[in-house]
This record gives structure tokens, C-alpha cells and sequence, in this order.
């Protein structure tokens, strides 16, 4: 589904982000990115956005080669991943059920389908009665579930979630986690970068671990980190 | 198909939206537009009427006058008319007495001719030659052959006049081009900063629209569109106000002033097509150059 093949990425201003890095994940996994800040997950996330190209190395999404490709592709790749932010980043002056028809909008679905799926996405992420809520109205755990709403509306086959957690407080953090495994479940590709060690610990998922640039640790249901094992 | 279709319609929809929430600022933008298009409406106005009156003068171009001195004699007279019809480019040569001068004259100037009654017993007029050319080129060689005879006192032919008018016209043009560049380019900015804030205003917006796969053609038309409405307000309204203006001020100088003047004047019927035309272009098109300048600076995708 996404495949990192010997990927290095330096930045105009020199600082290395990534150095060789072969991370291959298969559709329909749960995996969580982790690393201390300035590790490189987020250029990692950049790379399969098409936000930044690689130095060197060659991406694969959805077995396609995507390291090379022209701007006006671009948004036609990215229609294949929902994202979700730590910020939420929802239209204030858009209701709920706007924020998220937004979605399909942009992408010329037709009002019939908007109709019949966001209302959908809402009752999963148990939303429905606040549809007509405006984002100041909700709670942080609400926006973020209205994002992620927004970020499955199309139905992408991989969502990628940057620190979803970040703002939230536990319980509503593991609301989140819930509702992400639930998407999971259903077939769709999650890929977390978080520094939630808790929650890395209780999901016993695919952990790849990334430190100056390079990855670590990948292991099947593994943990935020082994303090012990390395003395 | 219909997916396009309402993809067009939503950019359609957002640029309206656009240019709604802007007004203030795209007052400025209008108006910039509409001064540049007015002034270039003024330009071609001048700039036809001086055409106008080249094609006119232009029909007389193969007519040279040779007015005589009073004082000329006999000989002098018959000397200078050997001259002219040696001359291989001369079609035809008529005397002109100063009394036939003055019934032309007053033929010419129709209702107005009583002005000239009384003139016959001291005719200011002068008797000259009225030569007709097969070409305007052989005029100069027929002037460089007469101009050393005596009794003549001054040959006079349209090259002249033509060319100083076409002078004219071109500083008038250039007058116009340089001043309507610099418009243009006002305008252009001003329309930029006007689509800069709304590109600021939205930016949130087309973050997120990058990241759910709108295409940049979704994301710019919007600013596109509202950039050429601005452009396309303007040149409605200074053809409004060009040809209002001009056919009033047409009218004014028809009834005032004699229909001599109005003859040079462009006819503001024909003129109003050709300045719908080219204002719906250039305001069109400053405002989409407008846009896409801020795009280019302001709106990364």
C-alpha cells in the first residue's frame, strides 16, 4: 500500500531529515510512527502528500511509483489519503455537516451521494445530532472526530492521522483511538505518528520507530519504546 | 460531464462569494479599471476622428493649388502654365480667378454664406491654378519646377498637412499607449491586493482543500473569477459612461457648433461596437492578470 524504498531526504537548507529509509505497509495494517520531534515523521507524512519530493529513493503508493510526478497529479494522489491533524483545522464559518460535504464538494461528487454519505460519517463517529453545530460550539474531542469525518467522506484507502491525540485529554484521546481502529477494521490503511506512549503501549499494533532520520525499530505489535532491553 | 459541470459551478459560485465579501476593496479595483478604459476610450476617439480626417483630406490628395501673386503679368501667367502642363504627372490645369474662388467658398459654407456678402469689392482671395496630378508622387516635381518662376506666391498640397496629422495621431498614440500602460499596471496591482485578501480570508480554506485532493484549478478559479468580474464591472461601466459621454458631447457640437466640426468626428454608433469590444477584453483581462499575479505570489499550491 505505501513502500519507502532507500529514501533520503535533505532540506534546501541542508539539514538531513532522512536517511535510507525502508518502511513497506500493507494494506489494511494499523501503524503507529513514533520518535522523539525533529525524528523525521513528519517529513515522512510530507513525502506520501506530495508536499516535499524525496533526494533519493523511490515512494510506491498504491503500487504506484509516486516519487516523480507532476503538479497537476498531485491532487488526484491525494484524493487516496484522508488526513487528520493535531489542529483540527475545521472551517469555522462551516456547520458540521458543511465542514464535511466541503470534502465531497472539492471533489465534484454528486449531491445525492453527498446526501447519503455524511450523514453516514457522522452517525459513525456518533455526530449526528451535532450536525448543525458550528465548530465553537464542540468540544475538542468532537472537532476532531468531525475531521476525521472529513478526512473518510471519499472513502480514501489510507488515512493518515498526525498526532490525533496531541490536544486532547486521555479519555477523549482514547474515544479517538477507538474510532480510528473502528476505520481500521472496516479495511482502510491508518498510519498515526504520535508521541502517546500509552496508547502505542495498549493498542499492541505495527510500531516503526524513527530517530535522526532513521528507523530504528519496526516491529509487529510492538511498544512506544524499551527502556530496559537496551542495557 | 456533470461532474465538471458542477465543479465549474461551485468555482463559478465561490468567485461571486468572493467578490461579494470584497466590495470595498473591489470599489478601488473597478474604478482603477474604469479610468483606464475611459482614458483609452478618450484615446480612440481622437485617434479615429484624426483618421477620419486623413481619409477625407486624402480624396483632395491629388490636388495641388498654386496661388498667384495680385501683381502677376501676362507673361509671367503663361509661363508658369507652359511649366505645369510640361510636367508629365499634370492631368489637368484650371485658372482659378479669385471671383470663382468666392462662389466656391460660398457654396461650401451653405447657410453661413451671408457672412462672406460684401467681400466681392475687396476680395482677400487669390487667383491661383488648380492642378490635378495623375499621382501625389509627381507632386514634388512639379513643385521643385515652378517654384523658381515669378508671380507665384505660395504652392500649396495636402502631403503636408497629411503628414503633420499623421504625426499627430502617432504622438497622440503614443501619449495614450504610455499613459494607459501605466494605468494598466496600477490596476493590475491594485486588483492583485484586492485578490490577495481574499486569498488571506481563505487561506484556511484552501489548505484544507489541498490536502483533500481539490485540484489547482479548483483552488485558483474562484480568485480567477473574481478577478475578471472586477475587470468586467469596469468595462461595463466605462462603456457606459464612453459612450453616454461621447454621444452627448457629439450632440452637443452637432447643435452648437457647425456640422463641419461633427463630419471629422467618429459617429458614436459606429463607435460603440468596436469600444464594447476591446473594454470587455482589456478590463477582462487586467482583472485575470491581476489575479493571477497575486496567485503567483500570494496562493503556493
Amino acid at each position: 500500500m505505501i513502500k519507502f524504498v532507500n529514501i533520503s531526504k535533505v532540506y534546501d537548507n541542508g539539514v538531513r531529515a532522512l536517511s535510507n529509509v525502508n518502511i513497506t505497509i500493507e494494506k489494511g495494517e494499523f501503524v503507529f510512527l513514533v520518535g522523539p520531534s525533529g525524528a523525521g515523521k513528519s517529513t515522512l507524512i510530507k513525502l506520501i502528500l506530495k508536499e516535499e519530493d524525496p533526494t533519493e529513493g523511490k515512494i510506491y503508493l498504491n503500487d504506484m511509483d509516486i516519487t516523480r510526478v507532476k503538479n497537476r497529479r498531485i491532487p488526484y494522489i491525494r484524493r487516496n489519503v484522508g488526513v487528520v491533524f493535531q489542529d483540527f483545522r475545521l472551517l469555522p464559518n462551516k456547520t458540521v455537516y458543511e465542514n464535511v460535504a466541503f470534502a465531497m464538494e472539492i471533489v465534484g461528487a454528486h449531491p445525492r451521494e453527498i446526501r447519503r454519505n455524511v450523514p453516514m460519517v457522522l452517525s459513525m463517529v456518533d455526530l449526528s445530532q451535532k450536525a448543525h453545530c458550528y465548530p465553537d460550539q464542540l468540544s475538542g474531542g468532537e472537532h476532531q472526530r468531525v475531521a476525521i469525518s472529513r478526512a473518510i467522506v471519499n472513502s480514501p484507502p489510507i488515512l493518515i492521522a498526525d498526532e490525533p491525540t496531541g490536544n486532547l485529554d486521555p479519555e477523549t484521546a482514547w474515544e479517538i483511538m477507538k474510532i480510528l481502529r473502528d476505520i481500521n477494521r472496516r479495511g482502510t490503511t491508518v498510519l498515526m505518528a504520535t508521541h502517546a506512549k500509552d496508547i502505542v503501549d495498549m493498542m499492541k499494533q505495527r510500531v516503526i520507530a524513527i530517530e535522526g532520520g532513521k528507523v530504528v525499530r519496526d516491529e509487529k505489535k510492538g511498544v512506544y519504546e524499551h527502556e530496559i532491553s537496551n542495557i | 460531464m456533470s461532474m465538471r459541470f458542477r465543479i465549474f459551478k461551485n468555482i463559478l459560485k465561490q468567485g461571486f462569494q468572493g467578490m461579494w465579501r470584497n466590495r470595498g476593496m473591489g470599489l478601488a479595483s473597478v474604478s482603477s479599471i474604469t479610468a483606464v478604459l475611459v482614458i483609452l476610450g478618450l484615446v480612440l476617439i481622437v485617434i479615429l476622428s484624426i483618421n477620419n480626417v486623413v481619409v477625407s483630406t486624402k480624396s483632395k490628395f491629388d490636388e495641388i493649388q498654386i496661388f498667384l501673386e495680385d501683381e502677376i503679368t501676362e507673361q509671367q501667367l503663361n509661363r508658369i502654365e507652359e511649366e505645369v502642363k510640361g510636367n508629365k504627372g499634370v492631368l489637368s490645369v484650371i485658372y482659378q480667378s479669385k471671383d470663382q474662388a468666392l462662389e466656391i467658398m460660398k457654396e461650401d459654407w451653405e447657410d453661413e454664406a451671408y457672412l462672406l456678402e460684401g467681400l466681392e469689392e475687396n476680395n482677400p482671395l487669390q487667383n491661383s491654378f488648380v492642378v490635378q496630378l495623375k499621382d501625389i508622387e509627381y507632386a514634388e516635381s512639379l513643385v521643385n519646377d515652378v517654384k523658381d518662376l515669378e508671380g507665384i506666391d505660395e504652392v500649396v498640397y495636402n502631403q503636408d498637412i497629411i503628414e503633420k496629422l499623421i504625426l499627430f495621431a502617432n504622438y497622440v498614440r503614443l501619449g495614450g499607449l504610455i499613459i494607459i500602460g501605466i494605468l494598466i499596471l496600477v490596476s493590475v496591482f491594485i486588483i492583485s491586493n484586492t485578490v490577495k485578501i481574499t486569498v488571506a480570508a481563505r487561506r484556511r480554506e484552501i489548505e484544507i482543500m489541498k490536502y483533500v485532493g481539490a485540484t489547482n484549478g479548483y483552488i485558483r478559479g474562484p480568485f480567477i473569477i473574481e478577478g475578471l468580474l472586477f475587470g468586467l464591472i469596469g468595462a461595463l461601466i466605462s462603456i457606459l459612461i464612453v459612450n453616454y459621454g461621447y454621444s452627448y458631447f457629439f450632440n452637443v457640437v452637432n447643435d452648437r457648433l457647425y456640422v463641419l466640426f461633427t463630419v471629422y468626428l467618429v459617429p458614436p454608433s459606429t463607435l460603440i461596437k468596436d469600444v464594447s469590444i476591446i473594454f470587455v477584453a482589456i478590463g477582462g483581462g487586467i482583472g485575470t492578470l491581476g489575479s493571477l499575479v497575486s496567485l503567483k505570489r500570494f496562493l503556493n499550491v
